[in-house]
């Protein structure tokens, strides 16, 4: 019962607005979860409750039964959860490997002082992450351009490489915020692809935020859809289709 | 060889300026003075560089911390010389300990002080931040400048007779050791959590990375070498006021990072060193300096905003450590 993410009558107000008013759902381990909703609905903001940017005002979020609320999002991502973000934030100095290097340190078990002393212990340990980092970019052909700097790859490079930053933090679950944004008809076919192959290989679930109904409906096991901060409807993609309410509020029509 | 390549380097530095010290002597006076001062501004201008380059938060209250360890290690040296020659000795090796115990006091004095305004400044950014250090800088001179006359402080007129025994090997030791610091700090999987919190807090806390605690890391780190610079400072000149920790000199540390590159060490200390033989330089028309200064970080800004020698220069290709 525990096991997985699970959100509780969460509410957050700024104000007087209500973000996201009495939410609830579960995201059980191995499975793909989307959630999706017209602009404004609250999507991100449920990613920003569930990694500690924002703290719900009522409700209660846990993590393999671990309460996360109050915990701030450096401390909430050792707990297995990493995330990517709507408009891509990759360390824009740094290079590739770096980029992905800077979510390793939280592994390490030397602070200052066995950076300072630069002794075997260390040694071992940048070994072993220079190690992971590479096999991880060679899994999504970003090896050889672990010298150049994030923000000189292509749009999709960025997105992926983002992404591999996420695995780095070794997650039990990763969100994802409208990966498939910007990316043409192929490159959603490859994401989709991606997205399933990251879920079996590193044996995490997943959970997406997505506008693309193409991408949502063809890997999602699970879907919820938000309406001013409201859940209007959760299921499979099959009932998500031709669920009254989200056809009126969202879809437009019926797929069927 | 390679495995132990900093430490090895860090050892060679050391004796290197052991034994020029031995000969300084040999070497005309003017020149040595002109080299310390080179060497006590790498030393401040590398620390500035962790807190303002390598992890992006604008201080300008250096010369603040600076003043802390300069009163500090002088007030060791000047009040607390023959319990200090009872411990250690009065042979050469007795005064040595307690010169390094004056430094280390000061430069852990200044890091104390670095913390208690690193905690809650921090939490401010960019032009907010600098305004916060500034004041900070410009408290600690005005405290300084109303202590009574004659107290351990020595009020407005400062503190004078302390000896001067910044060598060369003391001020080039300590710019090694910062340096070696401030490196191997940076230059590691750990440290990598400096340029992240620079780059971008939002995605450095999502990837696990505590931005407060690098930021007071980076704080607390800076200012105890600021206080090691203030103290080499204070033994090298042998007098100290107040007025000599006005927030010109934070400025001039400044302009010295600017212009060697935000984290970039090696230019870092290209441009102590220029700056200080500039300097110079430019004694004899001291109403120009300021002038001069100002057109050469406009003239770098426009031509050369990433600095001397910037960063990405030194970045090591290929698989770390």
């Amino acid at each position: 019962m525990s096991d997985g993410l699970h959100l509780k009558d969460v509410t957050i107000q700024f104000g007087g607005l209500k973000a996201v008013s009495g939410l609830s759902f579960e995201v059980p381990p191995g499975g793909i979860f989307g959630l999706i909703g017209p602009n404004g609905a609250g999507k991100t903001t449920v990613f920003n409750l569930i990694t500690g940017v924002y703290r719900p005002t009522a409700g209660d979020i846990t993590f393999n039964g671990i309460s996360l609320p109050g915990h701030p999002p450096h401390r909430i991502t050792p707990l297995g959860i990493a995330r990517t973000f709507q408009n891509i934030r990759l360390f824009p100095s740094l290079s590739v490997f770096d980029n992905v290097r800077c979510a390793m340190g939280m592994h390490l078990r030397g602070g200052m002082g066995s950076v300072l002393l630069r002794g075997s212990a260390w040694r071992e340990e940048e070994a072993m992450v220079d190690t992971e980092i590479m096999d991880l970019l060679e899994i999504f052909d970003l090896g050889s351009l672990r010298n150049e700097k994030a923000v000189s790859l292509p749009y999709g490079d960025q997105r992926r490489l983002e992404i591999v930053r996420a695995l780095a933090t070794r997650p039990k679950l990763l969100l994802l915020d409208e990966p498939a944004a910007g990316m043409n008809p192929t490159e959603k076919e490859v994401l989709m692809n991606l997205i399933r192959f990251i879920r079996d290989k590193f044996d995490i679930s997943i959970m997406l935020v997505e506008h693309d109904m193409k991408v949502v409906m063809g890997i999602c096991q699970h879907i919820a859809v938000l309406e001013y901060g409201i859940k209007i409807a959760e299921g499979t993609p099959k009932e998500i289709q031709c669920h009254p309410r989200v056809i009126e509020a969202y879809l437009g029509v019926c797929a069927d | 060889m390679k495995r132990y390549q900093a430490q090895i380097l860090l050892l060679a530095a050391l004796v290197i300026s052991f034994v020029i010290s031995r000969f300084s002597d040999q070497f005309d006076s003017y020149y040595l003075d002109i080299a310390l001062t080179a060497g006590i501004s790498i030393v401040l201008a590398v620390s500035l560089n962790l807190v303002n380059g390598h992890t992006g938060q604008f201080s300008l209250g250096h010369a603040g911390l600076m003043a802390v360890g300069a009163y500090g290690s002088a007030v060791v040296s000047l009040e607390l010389r023959p319990g200090l020659a009872g411990i250690f000795g009065t042979g050469e090796f007795g005064q040595g300990m307690a010169f390094i115990t004056a430094l280390l006091t000061g430069g852990l004095l200044a890091a104390v002080f670095g913390w208690m305004i690193g905690v809650p400044s921090l939490r401010l950014r960019g032009d907010y931040l600098a305004i916060v250090t500034l004041g900070f800088n410009e408290i600690i001179r005005v405290i300084l400048q109303n202590t009574k006359p004659g107290s351990v402080f020595g009020g407005a007129l400062g503190l004078s007779g302390i000896p001067s025994q910044a060598t060369i090997f003391w001020v080039f030791g300590a710019a090694a050791v910062c340096v070696y610091v401030v490196t191997s700090m940076v230059n590691s999987t750990w440290g990598r959590g400096f340029l992240a919190v620079r780059d971008d807090e939002v995605a450095a806390s999502a990837s696990g990375i505590s931005t407060t605690r690098y930021k007071v890391t980076a704080f607390v780190v800076g200012a105890f070498f600021a206080g090691i610079g203030g103290g080499l400072y204070a033994h090298q000149k042998g007098a100290i006021n107040p007025e000599g920790f006005n927030f010109l000199k934070s400025f001039d540390v400044v302009v010295i990072v600017i212009l060697g590159g935000m984290g970039s060490t090696v230019g870092v200390i290209a441009a102590a060193i220029i700056l200080t033989v500039l300097n110079e330089y430019l004694r004899d028309y001291e109403q120009y300096r300021m002038i001069i200064f100002s057109l050469l970080l406009i003239i770098m800004m426009l031509l050369r905003p990433q600095g001397l020698l910037p960063a990405s220069l030194f970045e090591k290709k290929g698989r770390a450590a």
